[in-house]
């Protein structure tokens, strides 16, 4: 017999209202920028500026998984800790439902309420004094739910994501392994009932057989709770299994956003497609006969000029030296900044008028 | 859009398994080491003969007499000889215990206490406010500690109170920078930013993620600092600028009988043996400590 | 690296002057009044007053440490209330000395720590190497004063082999390399080194244990080096360490030397510090205290440069 349905052993989805309808996209970023300063010399000059994230813009819709790629240095990382506010960004907007974060509709405090994170290293991610379910227990405590009720949700959690709390709520995070510990970290995202979770690099560190079930767990739980997903990692297809809409990043901007399937089968950014190209296949006739793209990335302390990718781009102009596609991203959240899809651009590939463009 | 609420009465009597925490295996794993173990005996001996030191001396520490003045070891009624002033070595040396283990563990807990507060403060600030405060410590620091020791016992006046304060200052500066560096690596683990990412204020990130952590660290250090703490102490009565006569203490009776080397020199000698041995005890057990908590440098 | 030496030799400069404040400070935390040593208690207001007027001491503190610094820097640091000498002079003498016991103190202290902590670690966990660690606990642990208090009487009390204080006839000021001196300077050092000796094995004994146990350590073997070939190699990224480790300890027994000076009345800064302290001697104690002090920050200095120097890595970290 039910004896007791308790409020804070509710997990509905939404614990909070939605504000801003089903159209509004969730998250939007407008010009986000990051530098970070190099050490000064002796004399007080600086050596430099590192462009972790120069000017980005996305938006991500409510209830889709939206997948981020890109090489070590692109600034996947950086976005994400951004979106947190665990770095402080240099510029840009981030509106939540509508509202902008840090305003007076919306406190930081309340913003992380709804939106958590989760981080590649499963172990770094727990506190090696507390318990498991004291570590989930904690955001929930930090908002008003009282002890023994978050306990109670904690382990609740727990049980949610696979784990036994009866086997592993008061255990130290040494004692599980990796699989189980980051099922911990998904728990502790899902502790204060978000309506976004940023997972980056989430399974990345983990084994395939054990990334599989996490990623499958994800899935479960994103269509439970109705939670929405930026999905940010370097194994492309993972990103593919999981994603509803991709982006992807180059030192530190997006270069092409879009449906996962369309971008996967027709890339359109160069870049996009000498990342995809550069997936081995299992088909032994199918090899790969030139590497897609050469040289290292360059630094992104002194990015090139105009289009960051020219100095790898097989389809380089002069134009491309010289001036900056801007990405600009249609209705249906598609977009992709290069200069051969921009009209009248300069670029001999460009189209002529907005009929051959689209 | 499940409704998720367990019911009590379908979930069976339940026994959650516990593990080892931490402390747990800290002790198990100092209880194997068997020099550890031998000096903590040591220290807890010690520290009964501070507590009950009166009632286990067979003399009154401050009975003189003239007659009686450095009889050797071995005297009738006086196992370990009288001092300069005839009173009983063995009392002494007892009840001295108790103001030799004050006067050389109280500036270290003292230290502890204010200097990792302002070593946590600095590590998890980070920034302008750690810039500021560990640069003013490193200016103490840039003395050597026996040195400003002296120099404030000197300026400051003999006495117990005046000891205790120049000692606290004097290991102020090591607890807070060992403090400093633990804390701001503590900051750095993810853990921490999943804590920010909570919401939560930095007051209660440090009381419930970073504490946890690094005052373990940061006591065991100060552990390895209570045998240097002794020899300070003793060394500033010694000097004539600790305690004060006719009390007790292992290091002004050092003091009062060095005229007494040419006459009875191991009776001289046997406060320092005392101190000694205080030393090597508790430099063993911060030694065990360490190893039990595994940490590195 | 240039750079980063460059900052680091900056870098001393504030820290300097903090420590400049720090004694001036110090000193001026005393609850008497400077010049109760020298006055007689019935002194007249006026001769007191012209008194303080001479030595500065009605004037603001910022100006008197100004002024008191400025005369520093031209090797100036006043004159010393008890003897009346340049307090200079006297801490010159005096640093010389203790300079004497604390280099010579220093070298036995490493080299026996070397030998202690290199055997240890080489044979680490075998019954040699427990006893050179059980050597250094102890060096570690003793009260260094008493200990010379013990080889006073069995020396010089009981063996009679040893001087049990001075520097030798002639007092401070004739120094000679010769037996008839230098036999003062033996107790003292030895006593000296027994600290800095354990702390340089117990580091020592770190540094080849981590060495030998990593990995490059084999495949060096795996190539054919000898024992002797691996032996020069421990020695080699041990060395920077080590050698700043003895510097510092150097620094150590250059502030800290005042316990042992006054058990074998080594006429040292030790001693000069105690005789200041003593006699409420404000510009010797000041004066003293800012040598001692700034010896050793210059030591580090050296101890830093040398280290990065030795190697570079840390100029990179």
């Amino acid at each position: 017999m039910n004896t007791h349905t308790t409020q804070s052993m509710d997990i509905t989805p939404h614990a909070h209202a939605d504000v801003g309808g089903p159209t509004q996209p969730l998250l939007m970023v407008q010009d986000l920028i990051k530098h970070f300063a190099l050490p000064k010399d002796i004399l007080g000059r600086s050596s430099g500026v590192v462009r972790a994230v120069d000017g980005i813009d996305f938006a991500v819709r409510k209830g889709e998984t939206l997948g981020v790629v890109g090489e070590s240095g692109c600034g996947k990382s950086t976005t994400a800790r951004l979106l947190m506010n665990l770095t402080v960004p240099d510029h840009g907007d981030i509106i939540f439902d509508g509202q902008s974060v840090g305003s007076k509709e919306l406190s930081l405090k309340e913003f992380r309420r709804q939106a958590q994170m989760v981080f590649q290293d499963s172990y770094a991610s727990l506190n090696p004094r507390l318990t498991i379910e004291d570590s989930v227990a904690f955001a929930p405590q930090v908002h008003g739910v009282d002890k023994q009720a978050a306990i109670d949700r904690a382990r609740d959690l727990l049980a949610r994501v696979g784990l036994d709390p009866r086997r592993f709520a008061e255990r130290y995070p040494h004692e599980l392994s990796g699989g189980q510990r980051q099922r911990v970290n998904i728990a502790r995202a899902l502790a204060l009932q978000p309506r976004l979770i940023i997972l980056d690099e989430a399974v990345s560190a983990l084994d395939k057989s054990v990334e599989a079930q996490v990623l499958n767990l994800l899935l479960d739980l994103k269509e439970e709770f109705g939670l929405t997903y930026v999905f940010i990692s370097h194994d492309l297809n993972v990103v593919r299994y999981i994603s509803d809409r991709v982006m992807v990043m180059y030192l530190g901007q997006v270069v092409e956003i879009g449906d996962c399937e369309t971008l996967f089968e027709s890339p359109r950014h160069p870049y996009t497609r000498a990342l995809l190209s550069s997936v081995p296949s299992m088909d032994p006739d199918n090899r790969t006969e030139e590497p897609p793209l050469s040289g290292d990335p360059p630094n992104p302390i002194n990015p090139p000029s105009g289009c960051r990718f020219h100095t790898r781009c097989v389809h380089a102009e002069s134009v491309c030296s010289t001036t900056m596609p801007k990405l600009v991203t249609d209705a249906q959240g598609t977009g992709v900044a290069c200069l051969m899809h921009v009209v009248r651009s300069g670029h001999s590939a460009a189209p002529l008028s907005e009929q051959e463009a689209a | 859009m499940m409704n998720i609420a367990v019911n009590p009465a379908k979930v069976p009597a339940v026994v959650f398994e516990k593990s080892t925490g931490y402390w747990q295996n800290v002790s198990q794993r100092f209880m194997r080491d068997r020099v550890a173990v031998f000096a903590a005996i040591v220290i807890l001996i010690l520290f009964a003969m501070a507590i009950f030191g009166n009632q286990l001396a067979p003399h009154d520490p401050f009975a003189a007499s003239i007659m009686k003045r450095l009889k050797p070891i071995g005297f009738p009624g006086h196992w370990l000889g009288t001092d300069e002033l005839g009173r009983d070595m063995l009392t002494r040396l007892i009840v001295g215990t108790k103001l030799s283990l004050f006067m050389g563990i109280t500036p270290v807990v003292l230290a502890f206490c204010i200097g990792s507060v302002i070593g946590i403060i600095a590590g998890y600030a980070g920034g302008a406010v750690n810039t500021l405060i560990m640069r003013t410590i490193d200016v103490f620091y840039a003395f050597p500690s026996v040195l400003l020791a002296i120099a404030l016992s000197g300026v400051l006046g003999a006495g117990i109170t005046n000891s205790l304060i120049s000692l606290t200052i004097v290991f102020i500066p090591p607890i807070a920078r060992v403090s400093e560096s633990v804390t701001t690596q503590i900051r750095s683990r993810d853990f921490v930013d999943a804590a920010r990412a909570s919401g939560a204020n930095a007051f209660t990130i440090v009381r419930v993620h970073v504490l946890g952590n690094v005052l373990g660290p940061i006591f065991v250090y100060a552990t390895s600092l209570i045998a240097v703490s002794m020899i300070l102490a003793s060394g500033l009565s010694f000097l004539g600028l600790g305690v004060k006569p006719p009390e007790p203490e292992w290091g002004l009776m050092l003091n009062t009988l060095r005229t007494a080397i040419y006459v009875q020199p191991w009776i001289a000698a046997m406060p320092g043996v005392m101190i000694f041995i205080t030393s090597i005890a508790f430099n063993l057990l911060s030694d065990g400590l360490r190893t039990a908590m595994e940490i590195k440098n | 690296m240039l750079s980063f030496l460059l900052r680091r030799i900056l870098y001393t400069l504030p820290i300097m002057l903090g420590v400049a404040l720090v004694c001036f400070a110090l000193v001026h935390l005393a609850p008497d009044d400077p010049l109760v040593s020298i006055l007689p208690p019935d002194a007249s207001q006026e001769l007191q007053a012209r008194l303080m007027e001479i030595y500065g001491f009605n004037k603001p503190y910022p100006e008197q440490f100004f002024r008191w610094v400025m005369r520093a820097l031209q090797g100036d640091l006043g004159t010393s209330i008890a003897s009346g000498r340049p307090v200079s002079t006297e801490v010159m003498t005096a640093v010389a000395n203790t300079l004497r016991l604390a280099i010579f103190a220093t070298l036995i202290g490493f080299i026996f720590g070397c030998l202690f902590g290199f055997v240890a670690g080489y044979f680490q966990n075998s019954w040699i190497d427990k006893a050179a660690s059980l050597t250094s606990v102890l060096g570690v642990s003793v009260p260094h004063y008493w200990l010379g208090m013990v080889l006073v009487i069995i020396f010089s009390s009981t063996l009679m082999w040893l001087p049990p204080s001075g520097a030798g006839p002639g007092g401070s000021a004739d120094w000679h390399w010769n037996w008839e001196h230098m036999q003062h300077l033996i107790l003292p050092a030895v006593t000296m080194s027994v600290i800095p000796m354990g702390i340089i094995a117990r580091t020592v004994r770190a540094l080849v244990a981590d060495i030998l146990a990593q990995e490059f350590i084999v495949g060096l073997r795996a190539k054919g080096l000898t024992n002797v070939g691996i032996f020069m190699h421990v020695v080699k990224n041990a060395a920077p360490t080590a050698l700043a480790v003895m510097g510092l300890q150097l620094g150590y027994l250059l502030g800290g030397s005042i316990l042992i000076e006054t058990v074998f009345s080594w006429p040292g800064t030790g001693f000069l510090l105690n005789a200041a302290i003593f006699q409420r001697d404000l510009p010797l104690l000041q004066g003293t205290i800012l040598v001692l002090a700034m010896f050793f920050v210059v030591l580090n200095l050296i101890v830093d440069v040398i280290q990065t120097l030795l190697d570079p890595r840390i100029a990179r970290g």
